[in-house]
């Protein structure tokens, strides 16, 4: 009995061989031939020479969060065979080089052994070491096309796109991918599992969250992004400049419209993102949880001061160090209430790349509208793999919405101005840009307290006036973050999940799941912080929610209870925090260990 | 508190050729000590500004936190004005700068600010070359923390409360030299003659304009034994030069002597004339002025004057070839490619 469209491949690699390239070549070709697939990269705090991992998750039936228990391993380094042959599920296979014989005791009864002498197959045909090291994946990737069968064109077409420009290397990979081929029918290899064509796809893209949030920047407008390199988010900005170097040239004189600046450490990426949005340019930077760290001070000024800037924070596991290169939902109060003093800040959290895009395009309206950080939470899963995603897309009617911001004109016309006046009564002052009046509008912005007109003061009555007013726009940001989603159209059940980012991978198939065995769910997926009414009328019309987050201290549980002064009894944390990608498995375990759900 | 200057002008003030009278350049009244040698300064960027003709609207002066940073407030009032963070200015007005391209801007710093816990930053925006002029007022101390030494106050310096600095001092200005910035400058805040036509050449001169002023603190370290003390500097400074700006409107008039005289050409045609009075310094040579500041320090004097200019150099602008226009004034049809493009994107992700 095989098993179609249904399983979990990983892949053993030593990191800086080329792997990546190789792996990802089999993860397309699958998506090509129509069905959904998962992909994590689960790698080192390394450049070469240690173990690193890619795992697919093939499924049908349309689930793209982790799934546990390996089906099919592949396994090219002998520095974690040991690990990599124990992790296989019972019943699973493994493929494996076997120019030299494996350890005896390495063998288990209990799943099957497929050797290809990968590297005798590349000496002989090769004799450039970096060729034998490089040719070996893509024998590989042939020998699974054959085994799983996957169309050999398709992983041609890859081959010749990804090679565009440089077509004379294309021959060489497909010989490599034929090798692999023709050992696995000269040998009459084959396994109980396959990969059959589909149209589950239609126009959806496969693409990281990173490079969505870099585009959105670009649809959204920034001018300036000033960063400090950071796993997991480093690639956001490297993204936008490549975009920009493509999108934002002047046709005529080749010059920028643009700025990118790689800062000396990120205080100082957040002064200037603060700098410039003080000056009327949209600006962000992009950072992980010890940036936002280090971001806090200017993060308090950006508040106080109130000056629109962009924070994206691709978390990764903390705390301090902790593990730079997994995965984890774990700065989410941090970003939540950074800097010292009475501070809250605007959160979007991004599900996946198309949100990403969205959202960060979104976020540059949000924070000149409300002259505030606002912050684009998302994590190293969603940033680093790729993922199924709809297609981005943009309307072009579409305009920047540039906040409260006065012309010369307006200040010739205005009687009097105070920058710290709430004239509208939802919280938002008006501001000037330098440069704008030969004789108005000129100010002093400062993080000391100051009058509505911008003089610095310290009488008590004037900053509480001023605090006071920054609730008020708290308020009005409440009514410009995007809602929730809610799961159903009318609720069903007394019990609901609540989760937020990529979590919904794994808590939409739990839900399923636990639904499946007679259960009976209602769900909702936070999309913001602060939290809008759907999320209050959520909580309030169930008698318990599972709160399901990747960190220790259940931080979005402790926002809802503190924030909507929920009865912190409602609230049932189910956690994940290891640093791997949430599973289905682990939250209907958690969930059914407190108490099993039937009907 | 910040007191407001009375709005009264007196009708028949002189005005420089923008129409602007001088008292158009000041700020709000000082809340510094009586004394400060801050004040003079900011009165020496009044007068600078002032006899430059300069948009007060077009310049925005930035500064991080301290006594030096409480100075922005004290001149060009009608200009924008951001105090920020500690140390952090620099960054600041490197993002402004981003933004906008065509102001000028002022940063004001202290000791503290810039060679302490601004350190970073200082020595990053000097790298860049940024297009700014950056004044730090010099006093060897903590002023608004009541008078801790900071790092600029010379070994051996004596205190108010009597204590000796048993710490080497960082010099700015030939840190600033080492760096590359392209135009450093020191001067004492007592010596306006100097100090004016330097910042008017460091507002002038495209790129990083670094000017380190000696500014005593009256209230924690004019004490005997203070070496950042009015007496001790007076008895203790020596000139480069002595320095006349001539702006490029005007027409050239007095005679130089070649032999002791440099003319320096500004990049927008202003001109600097230097009389030289050190021996073995060329100002637009990086290692004579590096020497010469050596030189001074081993004999205990302080060196004034413009120390180095490169007028060549590109600035951050430069460097990253952005578009001339502000990036602030660019909007949809500038920045964004639109859905075709996106579509096509899309493709290449299928």
């Amino acid at each position: 009995m095989k098993k179609t469209n249904d399983f979990v491949i990983r892949f053993a690699n030593v990191n800086g061989t080329g792997s990546a390239s190789a792996n990802f070549l089999f993860a397309k070709s699958v998506f090509r031939m129509g069905i959904p697939i998962s992909a994590k990269n689960i790698f080192p705090s390394n450049i070469q020479g240690l173990p690193t991992w890619y795992e697919v998750r093939v499924s049908e039936k349309g689930y793209l969060g982790r799934r546990s228990g390996i089906d099919l391993m592949v396994a090219v380094n002998p520095q974690s065979l040991e690990k990599d042959i124990a992790s296989v599920k019972e019943g699973g296979v493994l493929l494996y080089d076997c120019t030299k014989p494996l350890y005896e005791h390495y063998l288990r009864p209990d799943i099957r052994f497929i050797g290809i002498p990968l590297m005798k197959l590349c000496n002989e045909a090769y004799t450039d070491p970096r060729q034998r090291q490089l040719f070996k994946n893509i024998i590989y990737v042939g020998a699974l096309a054959e085994l799983l069968g996957i169309e050999f064109n398709v992983l041609e077409d890859l081959l010749a796109e990804q090679f565009a420009g440089k077509e004379k290397l294309i021959p060489y990979n497909v010989q490599a991918l034929q090798m692999g081929v023709d050992y696995v029918r000269e040998n009459n290899l084959n396994i109980a599992l396959n990969v059959e064509r589909r149209d589950l796809i239609g126009d959806k893209i496969l693409m990281e969250g990173n490079a969505a949030c870099a585009l959105g920047a670009i649809y959204g407008g920034a001018t300036m992004a000033a960063w400090y390199p950071i796993t997991p988010s480093t690639s956001v900005a490297q993204a936008f400049e490549s975009y920009a170097e493509q999108l934002r040239i002047d046709p005529v004189t080749g010059q920028k419209k643009f700025a990118v600046l790689q800062a000396e450490d990120e205080l100082a990426a957040m002064g200037m993102v603060i700098g410039a949005g003080w000056n009327g340019a949209r600006s962000f930077t992009a950072t992980s949880g010890p940036g936002v760290s280090l971001m806090n001070e200017f993060i308090g000024l950006s508040y106080f001061a109130e000056i629109p800037a962009v924070l994206i924070d691709v978390q990764r596991t903390g705390p301090s160090t902790g593990m730079p290169t997994r995965t984890q939902q774990s700065d989410l109060t941090e970003v939540a209430y950074a800097s010292h003093g009475d501070t809250k800040h605007p959160v979007l959290i991004p599900s996946n790349p198309k949100e990403c895009f969205e959202m960060t395009a979104l976020s540059f309206d949000l924070a000149e509208r409300l002259q505030t950080l606002v912050v684009v939470l998302i994590d190293l899963d969603l940033g680093m793999n790729d993922h199924v995603s709809e297609p981005l897309k943009w309307d072009d009617s579409r305009t920047y919405d540039r906040g409260k911001v006065l012309s010369a004109d307006d200040l010739d016309r205005l009687e009097k101005w105070g920058r710290y006046l709430d004239v509208d009564g939802d919280g938002i002052p008006y501001r000037t840009l330098p440069g704008t009046h030969p004789q108005k509008g000129g100010y002093f912005t400062r993080g000391t307290s100051r009058d509505e007109y911008a003089k610095y003061t310290e009488d008590g009555k004037e900053y509480k006036k001023n605090m006071d007013r920054l609730l008020v726009k708290w308020e009005t940001t409440k009514t410009l973050m995007p809602s929730a989603e809610l799961y159903q159209s009318a609720y069903q059940s007394d019990t609901g999940l609540l989760f937020f980012g990529t979590t919904a991978y794994a808590a939409t198939e739990a839900m399923e799941r636990l639904e499946a065995e007679g259960g009976q769910l209602d769900a909702i997926r936070i999309k913001s912080f602060p939290f809008g009414p759907e999320v209050e009328d959520f909580i309030r019309q169930h008698k318990q929610i599972f709160v399901i987050e990747q960190n220790r201290d259940a931080q979005m549980r402790s926002l809802l209870i503190n924030e909507l002064d929920t009865n912190p009894a409602k609230l049932i944390p189910i956690l994940n925090y290891d640093g791997m990608p949430i599973t289905a498995a682990n939250i209907v375990n958690l969930i059914q260990a407190h108490q099993p759900i039937t009907s | 508190m910040s007191f407001q200057r009375p709005l009264f002008r007196h009708p028949n003030l002189p005005k420089n050729e923008l129409g602007f009278a001088k008292a158009d350049y000041e700020g709000t009244l000082s809340t510094l000590c009586a004394g400060c040698g801050h004040d003079s300064i900011s009165a020496a960027i009044v007068q600078a500004c002032y006899e430059l003709n300069v948009e007060p609207h077009r310049v925005a002066k930035l500064s991080g936190i301290g006594c030096s940073s409480k100075t922005p407030t004290y001149f060009l009032g009608n200009s924008h004005g951001f105090n920020s963070v500690h140390g952090r200015m620099p960054s600041v007005a490197t993002g402004a700068s981003m933004a906008n391209r065509t102001l000028k801007y002022i940063g004001v710093s202290g000791d503290g600010d810039s060679a302490s816990i601004g350190m970073g930053q200082f020595v990053h925006v000097i790298r860049r070359n940024l297009n700014m002029v950056y004044i730090v007022m010099n006093n060897g101390c903590y002023g608004l923390t009541k008078g801790q030494d900071s790092a600029t106050a010379d070994v051996g310096s004596k205190s108010k409360a009597g204590s000796i600095n048993p710490f080497q001092p960082i010099d700015l200005a030939s840190m600033a030299i080492e760096l590359g910035a392209t135009f450093v400058a020191q001067s004492f805040s007592g010596d306006k003659r100097q100090l004016v036509p330097l910042i008017k050449a460091a507002m002038d001169h495209r790129g990083f304009a670094f000017i380190n002023v000696i500014s005593p603190c009256v209230t924690f370290n004019n004490n005997v034994g203070s070496t950042k003390s009015y007496d001790y500097v007076r008895d203790h400074i020596e000139a480069t030069a002595t320095i006349d700006f001539v702006p490029h409107a005007e027409e050239i008039t007095a005679q130089y002597d070649p032999g002791t005289e440099t003319e320096i050409t500004l990049h927008d045609g202003s001109l600097l004339h230097l009389k030289k009075l050190a021996n073995d310094w060329d100002p637009m040579d990086r290692i004579s002025a590096a020497s010469a500041m050596q030189k001074a320090r081993s004999k205990g004097q302080i060196l004034t004057g413009l120390l180095y200019i490169n007028e060549d150099a590109k600035n951050l602008h430069e460097t990253i070839e952005s578009v001339p226009s502000p990036l602030n004034q660019l909007d949809e049809t500038d920045l964004c490619p639109g859905s075709a493009v996106l579509d096509d994107l899309m493709m290449s992700l299928r």
